[in-house]
């Protein structure tokens, strides 16, 4: 959609990695608050490997940051890239919104306008009769 | 009274994302009015964006591109290739944004008539950029309708936690 720019390219990664529920059980999470691995990990029965990939991969996609302390390394949420996907949605929600709304217009128009032809051609119709 | 309304669907672990739009108009006009370009620029886009440029070739293997120009002068084009059209009931077509030509989709335009309004649905299925001979994969690409679907949701579900705090 129009508002995508090149710049935004990035969003494919963010979508790939929003596609996962356990990834949106993780951002929900931490939008509570920050946390570390072992946290993440413990409501899911998963092991702490497996965490540890998926918080890869929202790292790559710019939807968490991890915190320097290399024991912790605490995650949290970074709001900018997940309303930068939003801002997205919105956009294309909008263009085909108001196409759609100019396109029930413009379709009452021509159905007006070809019954009015109608009208003129049976009228012509008679008057050659 | 017709459903106005937009709908989005994205169903979980598909690659694709569906939308639905009914509007009050046999099906043989609302086809003439997603093919044809006289009637195309009066009613794509949003209310503050003009078409510039619009060209369909409609036939199989035959191109078409639309250019928009925005308030601030920027200009955004769409283009692609139609690989089926049965008229007027169906149309599946290649579509690039064209400043991000990886992000290639398969797009199916579907009208179906009753009582004479139309119900368009559309089916757009993105290709993946490692897929490269042309079948539909599940890359990255792949995760984005879905995410699409649910971001609402999570954004939602984020906001109130966020504002708890």
């Amino acid at each position: 959609m129009p508002a995508m720019n090149a710049a935004d390219r990035d969003l494919n990664t963010t979508f790939g990695a929003l596609a996962d529920p356990t990834r949106r059980a993780i951002l929900a999470r931490l939008s509570r608050g920050e946390a570390s691995v072992l946290e993440l990990a413990e409501p899911f029965d998963m092991s702490q490997p497996a965490i540890s990939k998926h918080l890869k991969v929202l790292e790559r996609a710019g939807l968490i940051a991890r915190g320097r302390d290399a024991q912790r390394r605490p995650c949290r949420l970074e709001p900018r890239r997940l309303k930068q996907a939003a801002d997205w949605i919105g956009t294309y929600r909008q263009f085909w919104e108001q196409s759609y709304s100019r396109l029930d217009d413009y379709l009452h128009e021509l159905q007006t306008k070809e019954k009015t032809r109608d009208v003129k051609k049976t009228r012509n119709h008679r008057r050659t009769r | 009274m017709t459903s106005r309304k937009l709908e989005i669907i994205a169903e979980p672990g598909k690659t694709s994302f569906t939308t639905r739009r009914t509007v009050d108009a046999p099906r043989a006009l609302v086809f003439e009015a997603f093919t044809k370009c006289e009637h195309l620029k009066r009613w794509m886009g949003p209310c503050n964006v003009t078409m510039v440029s619009c060209s369909t070739d409609l036939r199989v293997g035959g191109r078409y591109r639309f250019v928009f120009r925005s308030p601030d002068g920027n200009e955004a084009g769409f283009s692609g290739e139609y690989k089926e059209i049965a008229a007027p009931e169906r149309i599946v077509r290649t579509f690039v944004f064209e400043p991000i030509p990886e992000a290639a989709a398969l797009e199916t335009l579907e009208l179906e008539e009753s009582g004479g309004t139309t119900i368009i649905k559309t089916t757009t299925v993105h290709k993946s950029v490692e897929n490269r001979d042309g079948h539909v994969g599940s890359g990255m690409e792949a995760g984005m309708t879905e995410g699409y679907a649910r971001l609402d949701q999570l954004l939602a579900e984020l906001a109130t936690e966020l504002q708890k705090r």
